[in-house]
């Protein structure tokens, strides 16, 4: 079984302050969506409005179409995965699975018997006789989920649960989880303020900030053409330069800036092109779509600079440059395909990208360096 | 390299100090409960016996205070644990503002005297049954009922503090987690709280047991007639107390050691076990698969063979050849008493007839006075006479069963020994502020003789 979630015009308060403004959200039954936001921006606060730990003060929360409105967390077909996983120390590992069965009066076989397929469904076999705490942080992550699903809930909602493994151990629970929700079938609900989790498991992503839903699309279109400058600056790297737009023409757009003239991509938003001739704007290009200029390519933007500095990172390099009349440090990647940068820090060169690459939004709060 | 070893011996001589105090008045008055002598006390040592282990299994009101302390502190447990967990629980869930208030309000009890506490349940309760017109021998005039009541106001308050500290580290996100998962509160109270707070509870019962056990001021406004240890032991005090006190002191102090040890190994056992787990966790080592019996472990079958033949060893040093040493103290007591009296009578004797010659001369001078003559027969060192030579023959009273209690007061020895030998009586301890009472000295003092009393008095 799996269900639906809808959120109306939901709103949150804490005395004056406000943890969710006017959400609207509709999450397709069986889809895997994310949450993505940096902390304090009201995610959890979202989520505990729909397992039932809180009311919202306004609007609805509909499961399956049902309205959730004085229905306990306890009652509603949703299962909750904690940040800390909150399993209980006191019980073995299988008991822990069957918790949820035990409090419906399952007998003790039955249980077992539960517990063990759910073991074998997270590659945990043999396992169910030890106690929590001799557990690893990954398999105690995998018991965590374990104990959700048998609760057999229409939607999982998952509270960062990745957030206190490692590197890899996170790297490789991402294609677990992400597996196992494709096993199940269920709706995945899942907050996380690290978007390589949000971009690599979801079918939709919701970037939120100060209890805001900014936009709402697949992994692609948040990266490739967000829709509001939060959302350009907090997902993945970019560079910006504000100026004025001179001329707005189809769904492009030029912009003149202190360092130079610019075009971009004018980003619709609720089937609107947001940018007309007059606005303010800032234009965002990626590092990675940013390139050296060799003179016989042209491009569409071209700026001048110079090199400041240069870092290795393996798999490709990071080059910092100063542009004329630009106040931050812009930097540039390229691929390492085994040939070095090609310029030595100091010099002067020219770097530029398509139009196509770059996309001009209007002013707005950005997310925190 | 000196001021070194010179801070390290004030460190030990510190420390030693430190622990001398702690733990001298528990040595001295666990030594006296095997000293024969019938009043508790280490010197002189007479002879090593368990023979006030003996009396006090025979002291029926002493152990019936016994019984009841343990009664009242059982129900005391009862009460007052689910009192103070109710309290704990309420502290978590109240609102933040209110939070400082209720934590005043209900931790009073602990700040409020026991005698206050006392006589405000005695009152309170009485007011009640009159209320109900209820008759002297119903539940609000019945002891225990009262002193369980009156023990748990503040008690409660201890366990509460106990469960709050318990508390304050549970994750209240684990309850969140029992609730999401379809546990009713009932449920989630019954199956993840409870468990969690089973330690907490274990030593609530305990604090709450020992702090009812040892209570005096509380209990002895509201026992009314029933007696528990404490108001015993408070009113043998009051009419004179023997060794066997202190040996109901040493088997307390052995059983609460006992306990502790037994705790403590349980305690490094669950370590073990977590430190264990840790290391499966981290993959370090395979789970063992079977875990010891605790009744297996090394360090309780070692305790347990220690108290057992520290047990053994006292009952067969305490009883055997005790009366042979008894009856030879006896006869050493005797000789000596012998001896004092011969010397005190010789020395009287002399200051009788010192004296005589110059009361003579006195009575000459007063017999020209009138009116006095009553008075001077009441300092007359004749009026001591009498009774210093009437005890002699009284020594063998003490071996008379019933009245060794008031033999050391009234012993002839106490009268002997600083009359005569003036020089031992500092070196005794414990017995000089019973002694001085009945002192011969102070008879001695007042019929005139003052020579060699500043040596006496200044040691005591």
């Amino acid at each position: 079984m799996s269900a639906d979630v809808k959120l109306e015009d939901v709103w949150i308060r804490f005395g004056s302050f406000e943890a969710a403004k006017d959400v609207n959200i509709h999450i397709q039954e069986g889809e895997f969506f994310s949450f993505l936001g940096p902390s304090g921006c009201g995610k959890t606060t979202l989520l505990r409005a729909v397992s039932g730990f809180l009311e919202p003060s306004e609007g609805k929360v509909l499961i399956g179409g049902q309205d959730m409105a004085g229905i306990g967390p306890n009652k509603r077909p949703t299962a909750l995965i904690f940040q800390n996983l909150a399993l209980f120390p006191l019980m073995k590992v299988w008991e822990n699975i069957a918790f949820p069965l035990e409090v419906r009066g399952v007998g003790k076989a039955e249980r077992r018997k539960r517990a063990d397929e759910l073991l074998e469904l997270i590659a945990l076999p043999d396992q169910g006789d030890k106690m929590v705490n001799e557990l690893s942080g990954g398999q105690k992550q995998r018991v965590a989920i374990a104990r959700a699903l048998a609760a057999e809930p229409d939607v999982l909602l998952l509270d960062e649960p990745l957030s206190a493994l490692d590197l890899k151990l996170r790297q490789h629970m991402r294609t677990e989880l992400r597996a196992i929700q494709q096993r199940v079938g269920i709706t995945f609900i899942y907050i996380t303020h690290d978007q390589g989790e949000a971009l690599t498991m979801s079918d939709h992503v919701a970037v939120m900030s100060q209890g805001v839903i900014e936009q709402v699309a697949d992994g692609n279109t948040i990266y490739d053409s967000p829709q509001t400058a939060f959302v350009a600056s907090f997902v993945g790297e970019n560079n910006h330069f504000q100026g004025k737009v001179t001329a707005a023409d189809g769904d492009m757009v030029t912009v003149e800036t202190p360092s130079g003239v610019l075009r971009g991509r004018n980003i619709e938003r609720d089937g609107k092109p947001q940018l007309a001739a007059g606005d303010q704007a800032l234009v965002f290009i990626r590092p990675e779509s940013l390139r050296f200029v060799d003179g016989e390519k042209k491009r569409d933007n071209v700026l001048e600079a110079t090199v400041e500095r240069q870092e290795f990172e393996g798999n490709f390099w990071q080059v910092f440059l100063q542009v004329k009349d630009c106040p931050r440090v812009v930097s540039l990647s390229m691929v390492n395909d085994g040939s070095s940068v090609g310029h030595d820090v100091g010099a002067q060169v020219k770097i530029g990208c398509d139009a196509a690459h770059a996309v001009a939004l209007p002013v707005g709060q950005m997310a925190a360096e | 390299m000196t001021s070194d070893r010179i801070r390290k011996f004030f460190v030990l001589f510190f420390v030693c100090g430190f622990f001398l105090y702690l733990f001298g008045p528990l040595i001295i008055m666990g030594l006296t409960a095997f000293n024969s002598s019938a009043f508790p006390r280490v010197a002189p040592w007479e002879c090593f016996t368990v023979e006030w282990f003996d009396v006090l299994s025979n002291d029926t009101r002493l152990l019936t205070g016994l019984r009841n302390s343990f009664l009242i502190g059982f129900g005391v447990v009862l009460f007052a644990v689910p009192l103070g967990l109710a309290g704990a629980l309420m502290l978590t869930q109240v609102r933040e503002r209110v939070r400082p208030w209720y934590y005043t309000i209900v931790i009073s009890p602990i700040l409020v005297p026991g005698v206050v506490l006392g006589i405000s349940t005695l009152l309170f309760w009485d007011r009640i049954g009159v209320m109900f017109g209820a008759s002297r021998d119903s539940l609000f005039y019945n002891g225990f009922f009262l002193t369980i009541i009156g023990q748990s106001t503040f008690i409660a308050a201890y366990t509460m503090l106990v469960f709050i500290s318990r508390l304050q580290r549970f994750d209240s996100a684990q309850e969140e987690a029992a609730l999401d998962l379809g546990a009713t509160h009932v449920q989630t109270f019954r199956k993840i709280l409870l468990p969690f707070l089973k330690p907490a509870i274990a030593s609530a019962a305990v604090l709450a047991f020992l702090a009812s056990f040892e209570n005096y001021n509380t209990t002895v406004f509201t026992a009314i007639s029933t007696s528990t240890l404490t108001t015993v032991l408070a009113s043998k005090v009051r009419y004179g107390i023997d060794p066997s006190i202190s040996a109901l002191a040493v088997s307390i102090v052995v059983l609460t050691v006992l306990g502790a040890a037994i705790h403590e190994v349980f305690k490094r056992r669950e370590e073990a076990e977590a430190r264990q787990a840790g290391l499966v966790a981290a993959g370090v080592m395979e789970r063992k698969s079977t875990q010891k019996q605790w009744f297996l472990e090394p360090a309780l079958i070692m305790i347990l063979l220690v108290f057992i033949a520290g047990l053994g060893t006292a009952f067969f040093a305490g009883t055997m050849g005790v009366e042979e040493c008894k009856v030879a103290v006896r006869e050493q007591k005797r000789i000596e008493t012998q001896k004092r009296i011969e010397e005190l009578q010789q020395r009287q004797q002399a200051e009788r007839a010192a004296q005589q010659a110059a009361e003579e001369a006195r009575r000459v001078e007063r017999s020209q006075r009138t009116g006095t003559e009553n008075f001077n027969s009441i300092f007359s060192s004749d009026n001591l006479q009498p009774q210093a030579g009437d005890t002699a023959p009284a020594t063998p009273q003490s071996e008379r069963a019933g009245t060794e209690n008031f033999n050391s007061i009234f012993d002839t020895q106490n009268l002997q020994q600083q009359s005569g030998q003036q020089e031992e009586a500092p070196a005794r301890t414990g017995t000089e502020n019973f002694n001085s009472i009945f002192d011969t000295q102070n008879l001695q003092q007042q019929s005139g003789q003052s020579e060699g009393q500043s040596g006496g008095q200044s040691g005591q």
